[in-house]
């Protein structure tokens, strides 16, 4: 079997979304933009799935804009807000940072966003790697919140209700790949420039059956959220508990009451978790560590190195990640392949 | 049939080593090691190599994983390049590369992981002596792609656990066998020089940007005139003879001493000569070389290997502890410059090796 423990990459694509996609792959082919009855039809799909983004993120309609997924949506807060300064906070998603980084931007540590002076903040709801949620800052402008790794578990719609922009991707709560959204509460500049779809804020024909996958999936993880939470917690405690008590040495990232529920990051001091994650791999188990960078090597991550852990200790650890079909199985099978393959690579060291 | 992990580096050789494994039935599983994130021509570790070895590896149906090993890189290879050049040097990273990286770190790494063996795609062979089961590193088949003078640090513990299977094949022979597998680096050019230099740049524009490179005078060795400059007197290199600027090209020039604390190129008409060459550092792949005996050195990893007598402290006698270890040419051979590597061959057979020291002995201006 495969203990799929990689949520925070991806999710499986949940049915209800998959056959609310179906039509729109098939049958209702048609280019929203257009006037006539194929199009209406798309067009119409469109709208809803707006109305259902909007429910689960406490917008309006008229402010949810689509995008091809969460950097997109990052970016085109970043770059198409008014807003001469920008800020973020140094654990951001690369997303955040390297657009921040790339329009001259500061970076800053947690503590002292709430007191950067930008025209722009932008502070991720969770964290991504190590789960740890945080509280938006007040600032005098404009607030934006990657609130992708947040979504699947957080109340976004209430707690990011001061955020003037909000980032979300569907693949992260059992949508498809390739689509998101980005709530825009004030005005933006388009960063990609064509026919003027979504109120001229974001060019090009939409991704009519990955917007309403989108919606379906927002749907359900809302509907559902509060009960996931409760299961997967309860799961997430007995692999993190589990392995801290079978791995001398281990330790866990994050207080635990402020994590997302579906978030597992343990350091194994001792071992390199780009070792470790190949045995695991042999063994069934997907789990993964740091950031992949483009060749597919990992690298240190500057989320911890931010929160003052070593680059020894960094290079250690591992973030298994639950989800909506995570089961007791998963666990059980983490719980009998991670103490085995991180005491070999101890003996063999 | 034995667990075999194979470095892929994106290149033909490495593919056609893995599907060769396959073929003889051994569990194979793919890695290529990151290991230089700066600029490249796309020598090992470019995002299009990396995406060539997995392909490659989903064509042969093995795992394949990605190793960043970029942080020791640098410091066994890049820091260390860098250093020597600001102490008149010329080392051969692809040396270094092999011995800490392929043979250390990725071999344990492999050794970690439960693998019996690893394997890459040079262009040598490992032999196991019949007869108490002794391990020889030799020439690959192909000599004019023979690979064996950047492997000579292999020794018995690590060719035990060693495959090169394109070592029994020529080039031509490797270009054959991937293009029957419909691999897609049949016919991908071979790798050239040093991974992380660019063309663009050169060693100039690389190590500009990590010491500081001073002009240089040139100086003729027999008249002690200024002839020209050079822009930066850490690149020259004893023996050289393009790249003298002003001074060299006209009238065939040879360098035949760099002084880094003066600032000085010295040229001469011919090539510096030596007699004897001192060599540091030296590893083995089987038992020490006795004083005394006769031996090929091969001073360039595309030179020729030429007769030696290997000696200690000029004695042709005595224990060999490495220290005060050297080569006696049996015909003076050209300066070679301090920082090269240094390889012994008993016929195809790689005795081991080391590094070229300064040489006291040096005959200046080839004047016996």
């Amino acid at each position: 079997m495969t203990a799929y423990l990689d949520h925070a990459a991806t999710t499986p694509l949940r049915p209800e979304a998959l056959d609310a996609m179906l039509p729109f792959l098939i049958e209702h082919y048609g280019n929203p933009s257009g006037a006539h009855a194929v199009s209406r039809r798309a067009k119409q799909a469109i709208e809803e799935a707006r109305d259902v983004v909007a429910e689960g993120l406490g917008c309006r309609p008229s402010e949810v804009v689509f995008t091809s997924g969460g950097t997109e949506a990052d970016n085109l807060a970043v770059f198409g807000a008014d807003a001469a300064t920008v800020a973020c906070t140094d654990v951001e998603h690369h997303a955040v940072l390297h657009s921040v980084q790339a329009r001259g931007g500061r970076v800053v540590p947690y503590a002292e966003i709430g007191s950067v002076e930008a025209d722009l903040v932008s502070v991720m709801l969770a964290n991504n790697e190590t789960g740890v949620v945080h509280d938006l800052p007040d600032v005098r402008g404009l607030l934006h919140t990657d609130a992708v790794a947040a979504f699947p578990w957080l109340d976004v719609a209430a707690l990011a209700q001061r955020a003037h922009f909000i980032s979300i991707s569907a693949h992260k709560f059992g949508g498809p790949k390739g689509v998101g959204a980005l709530v825009a509460r004030r005005p933006l500049t388009p960063i990609i420039h064509g026919g003027g779809q979504e109120a001229d804020r974001r060019s090009g024909t939409h991704n009519v059956a990955g917007i309403v996958g989108l919606a379906a999936a927002m749907r359900i993880t809302v509907e559902q959220r509060a009960a996931n939470v409760e299961r997967v917690t309860r799961l997430r405690d007995r692999l993190a508990d589990g392995l801290l008590a079978a791995v001398p040495g281990a330790a866990e990232t994050g207080e635990r009451n402020n994590k997302t529920a579906g978030n597992c990051h343990v350091r194994f001091p001792g071992i390199e978790a780009e070792a470790l994650l190949v045995l695991l791999d042999e063994a069934g188990v997907c789990a993964s560590a740091g950031s992949a960078c483009a060749s597919g090597a990992m690298e240190p991550s500057h989320v911890l190195a931010a929160m003052g852990i070593s680059r020894d200790e960094a290079l250690a650890a591992v973030r298994f990640s639950l989800g909506a079909t995570t089961t007791d199985a998963d666990v059980d099978l983490a719980l009998k392949v991670v103490p085995d393959a991180v005491a070999r690579l101890r003996d063999s060291t | 049939m034995s667990r075999v992990l194979v470095a892929m580096s994106g290149g033909v050789d490495s593919s056609v080593a893995a599907a060769l494994l396959i073929a003889d039935g051994h569990e194979v599983v793919g890695a290529t090691m990151k290991l230089w994130g700066g600029d490249s021509d796309s020598g090992c570790c470019s995002v299009a190599d990396v995406e060539d070895a997995r392909r490659v590896a989903q064509q042969l149906g093995i795992a394949h994983h990605v190793f960043n090993f970029g942080s020791d890189f640098d410091a066994h290879v890049v820091e260390p390049y860098v250093a020597a050049h600001a102490e008149g040097r010329t080392p051969n990273p692809c040396v270094e590369c092999n011995r800490h990286l392929k043979f250390d770190r990725f071999l344990r790494r492999a050794t970690q992981l439960g693998f019996d063996a690893v394997a890459t795609g040079h262009h040598a062979r490992v032999v196991r002596h019949p007869a108490g089961g002794r391990y020889r590193l030799r020439r690959g088949v192909d000599q004019a792609k023979d690979q064996s003078y950047v492997l000579h640090m292999l020794d018995q513990a690590a060719l035990a656990r060693t495959l090169l299977p394109v070592g029994a094949l020529t080039k031509a022979e490797v270009r054959t066998r991937a293009a029957d597998l419909g691999l897609r680096t049949a016919a991908k050019p071979d790798s050239q020089d040093v991974c992380f230099i660019t063309s663009t740049g050169g060693r100039h524009a690389f190590l500009g940007s990590r010491i500081p490179l001073r002009p240089g005078l040139v100086i003729d060795d027999d008249s002690g005139e200024v002839m020209g400059s050079v822009p930066a007197v850490e690149l020259v290199t004893v023996g050289q003879r393009r790249g003298l600027g002003d001074a060299g090209d006209a009238r065939r020039r040879y360098v035949v001493d760099v002084d880094l604390a003066a600032a000085t190129v010295t040229v001469g008409p011919r090539p510096p000569m030596m007699e004897r060459l001192a060599v540091g550092g030296l590893t083995w792949v089987d038992e020490p070389v006795a004083a005394g005996a006769s031996v090929l050195v091969q001073c360039s990893a595309h030179g020729d290997a030429v007769p030696a007598v290997f000696d200690v402290d000029g004695e042709s006698d005595g224990e060999v502890d490495g220290a005060g270890a050297g080569v006696r040419f049996e015909q003076p051979h050209r300066v070679v410059a301090p920082g090269q590597s240094v390889v012994l061959y008993d016929g195809d057979d790689v005795l081991g090796g080391g590094v070229a020291l300064a040489s006291a002995s040096a005959l200046a201006d080839g004047r016996l």
